[in-house]
């Protein structure tokens, strides 16, 4: 059994650096080496920095083939993060983004645009609130390759705003929009 | 064996009066708070006030059990039946108010910060007991505080009950007039 394992393990790890054609990944939620942080206005003054704790997804990448790529990512609502409990509380009230009734939002993609220079436009639709609308995240490449463990690892950083008016989420204030900041590494399969 | 008596004693009925006023008020404010705008003046204002008064409530609640216990209280009048009701509610009504204190520690702790009483000392945060902590214990303290109101509103309902129609001291003796 052991023997098997380990053959296996060989042949693939022999067969892996073939070619670099699209693999699958899974986004590496287990070991936190993927984050979905917010930046929301205070009153026009500052940011307040809050992420979602929770979500998981996997996604298709070929280095030669960006556009071929895909993704999608389900996000836990009730897992929002502003390191402050009363106010992550007020959040997720049926004020703003109501997570008890809408507790999950997913991201998933429809095309992908390469840029050029390792930089690429990620459009597709979020379901946020009940609400689906498209969204382009604009997104690059940070690095590829194996980690020290045996695996193989891809990893990106991705950006995009959101109004909240589109997903029908209370504006209060200055607060009209929310800027996403997206750390997303992916584990081959 | 303590000696009988026909009121409470001045002590009991401060606190008596002091925590029906008290619990009436942040009730109120309780239900108003939860829906100011952020730009109300008193959107931080008013839950600092709800929670210093809370904990103090809380403080004086605890004393309020010991005295209960180390002095004689005053006979309970009616019927058997109206007794084992008096008895239920006064229970209820204290546990209620045991789980406000509780669930409203519990929103403001969940993230380990603490509790300012009226700037004068705080209590602090135990952080995170349990999974989605500060929205359950929002929920128990929403539905509590509105079970306790209407508890209270059957109680004093029940000593006017006793005042007019049956004309006895329930009510009399926590004002200290028995008759």
């Amino acid at each position: 059994m052991k023997n098997t394992l380990l053959a296996t393990g060989l042949t693939m790890a022999l067969l892996a650096p073939m070619g670099a054609s699209a693999a699958d990944y899974v986004i590496d939620t287990k070991g936190a080496h993927a984050s979905i942080n917010f930046k929301v206005s205070h009153l026009g003054y500052s940011f307040i920095q809050g992420r979602f704790n929770t979500f998981a997804g996997e996604f298709s990448y070929d280095p030669s083939d960006i556009e071929a790529s895909s993704i999608s990512v389900n996000v836990d609502t009730t897992s929002l993060d502003s390191n402050h409990a009363e106010r992550d509380k007020h959040i997720r009230s049926g004020d703003f983004i109501d997570a008890g009734k809408y507790s999950t939002a997913t991201f998933t993609s429809s095309k992908v645009v390469d840029k050029g220079d390792g930089t690429f436009d990620l459009i597709g639709d979020l379901n946020l609130h009940g609400v689906t609308k498209p969204i382009t995240i604009n997104a690059e490449v940070i690095g590829q390759g194996q980690d020290p463990w045996g695996g193989e690892r891809v990893g990106f950083y991705g950006t995009t705003r959101l109004e909240l008016a589109d997903y029908n989420i209370q504006v209060m204030g200055d607060s009209s929009y929310v800027d996403m900041e997206l750390h997303v590494e992916g584990v081959k399969q | 064996m303590k000696q009988e008596v026909k009121n409470y004693n001045l002590v009991a009925r401060l606190i008596h009066w002091l925590s029906a006023l008290v619990i009436i008020g942040m009730f109120a404010i309780g239900l108003w708070m939860v829906d100011l705008s952020y730009y109300s003046e008193w959107y931080r204002t008013a839950p600092h006030w709800h929670k210093s008064v809370g904990i103090l409530l809380a403080v004086l609640t605890i004393f309020r059990f010991i005295w209960r216990h180390i002095t004689t209280s005053p006979k309970t009048e009616g019927s058997a039946f109206e007794r084992v009701v008096a008895r239920v509610v006064h229970g209820v009504m204290y546990l209620l108010l045991i789980t406000l204190f509780v669930s409203g520690y519990l929103i403001s702790t969940e993230d380990g910060r603490s509790i300012d009483v009226f700037n004068l000392f705080s209590v602090p945060g135990l952080g995170a007991l349990f999974e989605g902590q500060a929205d359950i214990s929002g929920e128990i303290h929403f539905y509590t505080a509105w079970a306790l109101i209407i508890f209270a509103a059957v109680h004093a309902l029940a000593a006017i009950k006793h005042h007019v129609i049956d004309k006895d001291n329930t009510l009399r003796k926590m004002i200290g007039v028995s008759k």
